[in-house]
C-alpha cells in the first residue's frame, strides 16, 4: 500500500472517528449519570437520519439542520421522561431492559413508517464539494467532521467545567443520592444530559450519513454499539476519553476494511472491548472506582 | 402428602392430554399448518428463553450472548446434517472443505442405527461445542459485572457471527451465502414419535434437566449469587465455579435450541443470529417473568403466536364497510408488539408469572377462593 492510499484511508478513518466520537459522548454522559447503557442511543442517531431526510425535503438546508437537531433533542428528552424516569428506583437491570425495549420500539416504528428499504440520504451541496490536497482528495464533510467534533467537545468541556449546570452534572455523576440531598434538581440535570447527548448524536448523524448516502431502520444498531465500546475504551464517564476512543475505533475500522478484513471490522471492535474490560476496566482515562460493599 | 400425589396426578394427566393433542395435530397437520409452525417455533424459543432465564433470572448474570451460542449449535447441526448429495448444491460458490465431505461419506456408509441417531448426535455436538466455547470465554468474561457483562457477551455473539460469515471460512460455513437444504426434524424411537413431535420431546427433556438443576443445591447456590454475591461467597459458595457452570449449561441448551431452529427453518445464515434474535428472546423472558421457568415457556408460546399469527391482521389493510381503517399496513404488528412490551417493562414489571412457578395448589386455591366468595354472596 502506498503512502497516499494509507493517508487517504487515514483521512476517511478520522472522519468516521469524529462521527463516532460525537455519538460516544452521548453514551458516556448518560452512563456517567444514570449508570445506564442507553441502548436506544444508536436508534436516536438513526432516527435523526430520517428526520434530516424529511426536513430537507421541505426546508432549505440551514433550517433543515436546525429542525433535525431540535426534533432529535426533543425525542431524546421524551424517551428519558417516558421510558427511564418511571424506573429510577428500579434495579439497574430493569432500566437496561427498558432501554433495549425503546431501541426495539424505535426500530419497529421506523420500519413501519419508512419501510425497511434503504432511503437515500440527501446531499447538502457544500458538504459534498471535493477538495484536492496534493494527491489526496476529500469531500468537505471529511475535513469538517474532525474539526467540528473538536470544537463541540471544547464547548462541552467548558459547559461541564465552568457553568452551574455543568457543576450539577458532575455532582450527580459523582454521587446521585448526595447530589439530591444538596438540592440539585436531579430530573433537570438528567434531561439536560439527554438533550446534550441527543443533540450531539444528531450532529454525528448528519456527518455520518452524508458520507454513507443511505439510512435503514437498522443502520443505528452497530454504530451505536461501537460508540459504546469507544466510550468504554476511553473510560466511561470521561468526555475526552470518549473522543479518543471514537477516533481510535474509526481509524482502525477503516484500515481493517482497507486491508480486506471488512467482515472482521465489527468483530475487532468487540474484541477490543473485551480485552479492554479485562486489562483495564476503567478505560484509558477512567478514574479508579473502589468497590463498595 | 396427599396433596403432592394429587398434584403429580394432575401433571400426568396434563402431559397425557398434551401428547394426545400433539398426535392429533400430527394426524391433521395439513389443515393446521400455521398452528404446527407456531407451536414448533414457540417450543424452540421456549428452550432458549429458559436457558437465558437460568443465567439472567436465576444466577443474576445479565448475558446477551444467546444468539451467538445458538448460531454455534445451528451451524454445527446444519453442517453435520446436510445430506452428502446436496453438498455441491449448497456450497456452489466456494466448494466444500474435503474433510467435511469425507466425514459425511463415512456417516452415509455407517450402519443404519448410527444414521438414525445421528441427528441427535449432531444436536449434542453443537451443544458441547458451544459449552466448550462458553467455558473458555467464561474465564475472561465472567469477571465482569452487570452491564459490562451484558455488552461483552453481546460483543462475543457478534464476533461469532463475524467468524461464521467471513470469507476465510467459506468452505465450512459457506460465508455470507448461508446454509440450506438442512433436513427437517427426525422421527424418534423408530417412528413411534413422528418427526413433528420430536422438537417438543427434545425441548421437554432439556427443560426438565434445567428444572432439576435449578431445584438442586447448585440451583440454590445460583439463586444465592443472584441475591447477593458477597454474602454468597461468605457462605462458602465458589463464585467463579458456579457462575461458569451456569454460563456453560445455559450455552449448551441455547446451542441445542439453535440446532433445532436450524432443522425448523431448513436454511440459516449468519444474519439470522444477529442481536435482534437475542433481544427477541430477552423480551420473551421479560414478558414471562425474570426468574420463572413456566413463565418463560408460557410467554414463548404467547409471544410467538401473537407475533406470527394473532397480530398478523394488523399488517393487512382493514375495511369496515367501505371505510379503510388507517394505520393498518406492513410493520404495524411489530409496532403494537413493541408498545405492549414497553407497557410490560414499565407497568407490569413482574411479567406474566413474576418469580413464581406454575403450581396446581395455587390454581386450585384460587378456584376455591372464588367459589367461597360466590358462596358468601348468595
Amino acid at each position: 500500500m502506498s503512502m497516499t492510499t494509507i493517508l487517504q484511508h487515514g483521512l476517511t478513518g478520522i472522519s468516521l472517528g469524529g462521527a463516532y466520537a460525537l455519538i460516544a459522548i452521548g453514551y458516556t454522559l448518560v452512563y456517567g449519570i444514570l449508570r445506564l447503557i442507553n441502548f436506544a442511543h444508536g436508534d436516536i442517531f438513526m432516527m435523526a437520519g430520517y428526520f434530516m431526510i424529511f426536513s430537507l425535503a421541505s426546508f432549505p438546508w440551514p433550517v433543515a439542520i436546525v429542525v433535525t437537531l431540535l426534533v432529535t433533542t426533543v425525542m431524546g428528552i421524551g424517551i428519558e421522561r417516558m421510558a427511564y424516569k418511571p424506573l429510577r428506583s428500579a434495579p439497574r437491570m430493569s432500566i437496561m431492559i427498558s432501554a433495549i425495549g425503546v431501541s426495539y420500539l424505535l426500530q419497529n416504528l421506523s420500519t413501519y413508517l419508512f419501510t425497511a428499504i434503504p432511503r437515500g440520504y440527501p446531499e447538502i451541496p457544500f458538504l459534498k464539494r471535493i477538495y484536492q490536497m496534493g494527491e489526496l482528495s476529500a469531500s468537505f464533510v471529511t475535513i469538517l467532521t474532525p474539526v467540528l467534533t473538536i470544537v463541540l467537545v471544547v464547548i462541552l468541556m467548558i459547559l461541564v467545567n465552568k457553568t452551574k449546570t455543568g457543576m450539577a452534572m458532575r455532582a450527580v455523576s459523582k454521587d446521585f443520592e448526595t447530589a439530591k440531598l444538596m438540592g440539585i434538581n436531579i430530573n433537570r440535570v438528567i434531561s439536560v444530559t439527554f438533550a446534550i447527548g441527543s443533540l450531539l448524536a444528531g450532529v454525528g448523524s448528519i456527518l455520518y450519513f452524508t458520507d454513507r448516502m443511505s439510512v435503514t431502520p437498522f443502520s443505528g444498531t452497530l454504530p451505536g454499539l461501537k460508540c459504546f465500546v469507544a466510550a468504554v475504551f476511553g473510560g466511561i464517564g470521561n468526555i475526552p476519553g470518549a473522543v479518543v476512543g471514537g477516533f481510535f475505533i474509526g481509524i482502525v475500522e477503516t484500515l481493517l476494511v482497507a486491508l480486506g478484513y471488512s467482515t472482521f471490522s465489527d468483530a475487532f471492535t468487540f474484541f477490543l472491548l473485551i480485552v479492554m474490560l479485562l486489562v483495564r476496566p476503567t478505560g484509558l482515562f477512567g478514574e479508579k472506582t473502589v468497590e463498595k460493599v | 402428602m396427599m396433596n403432592i400425589k394429587k398434584n403429580h396426578l394432575y401433571s400426568l394427566i396434563t402431559v397425557v392430554l398434551l401428547m394426545i393433542f400433539l398426535y392429533w395435530l400430527n394426524a391433521n397437520r395439513m389443515q393446521n399448518g400455521m398452528l404446527v409452525s407456531v407451536l414448533q417455533k414457540g417450543v424452540i424459543l421456549a428452550l432458549v428463553a429458559v436457558s437465558m432465564n437460568l443465567l439472567n433470572g436465576f444466577t443474576g448474570l445479565f448475558s446477551l450472548g444467546q444468539a451467538g451460542f445458538m448460531s454455534i449449535g445451528a451451524y454445527t447441526t446444519a453442517i453435520l446434517l446436510i445430506p452428502v448429495q446436496n453438498l455441491d448444491g449448497v456450497y456452489y460458490m466456494n466448494g466444500v472443505h474435503p474433510a467435511i465431505r469425507a466425514f459425511k461419506m463415512m456417516v452415509a456408509q455407517s450402519p443404519e442405527f448410527i444414521q438414525i441417531v445421528f441427528p441427535f448426535i449432531a444436536l449434542l455436538l453443537g451443544g458441547l461445542l458451544a459449552a466448550f466455547a462458553a467455558a473458555i470465554v467464561g474465564v475472561a468474561v465472567l469477571r465482569l459485572k452487570s452491564d459490562y457483562l451484558a455488552i461483552a457477551t453481546l460483543g462475543l455473539s457478534e464476533i461469532v457471527r463475524a467468524i461464521f460469515s467471513s470469507p476465510q471460512f467459506d468452505q465450512i460455513t459457506n460465508g455470507s451465502y448461508g446454509l440450506n437444504k438442512i433436513p427437517n426434524f427426525p422421527p424418534m424411537l423408530w417412528g413411534a414419535i413422528p418427526s413433528l413431535i420430536t422438537p417438543f420431546i427434545v425441548v421437554a427433556i432439556c427443560i426438565v434437566v434445567m428444572v432439576l438443576l435449578i431445584n438442586s443445591s447448585y440451583g440454590r447456590a445460583f439463586k444465592a449469587i443472584r441475591e447477593d454475591e458477597i454474602a454468597a461467597e461468605a457462605m462458602g459458595i465458589n463464585l467463579f465455579k458456579h457462575k461458569s457452570m451456569s454460563f456453560i449449561i445455559s450455552s449448551f441448551f441455547s446451542a441445542v435450541a439453535g440446532g433445532l431452529l436450524a432443522m425448523y427453518m431448513r436454511s440459516i445464515e449468519a444474519k439470522t443470529f444477529s442481536i435482534t434474535l437475542t433481544y427477541d428472546i430477552l423480551l420473551i423472558v421479560v414478558i414471562g417473568g425474570i426468574g420463572s421457568v413456566t413463565g418463560s415457556v408460557l410467554s414463548a408460546f404467547l409471544v410467538t403466536a401473537a407475533k406470527e399469527w394473532w397480530l398478523r391482521f394488523f399488517d393487512q389493510p382493514l375495511f369496515i364497510g367501505s371505510f379503510e381503517v388507517p394505520l393498518f399496513r406492513t410493520g404495524f404488528r411489530m409496532v403494537i408488539f413493541s408498545i405492549l412490551l414497553m407497557i410490560v417493562v414499565l407497568i407490569y414489571r413482574r411479567g406474566i408469572m413474576g418469580t413464581n412457578e406454575f403450581s396446581w395448589d395455587r390454581i386450585i386455591g384460587r378456584l376455591k377462593r372464588k367459589n367461597k366468595e360466590e358462596g358468601g354472596r348468595t
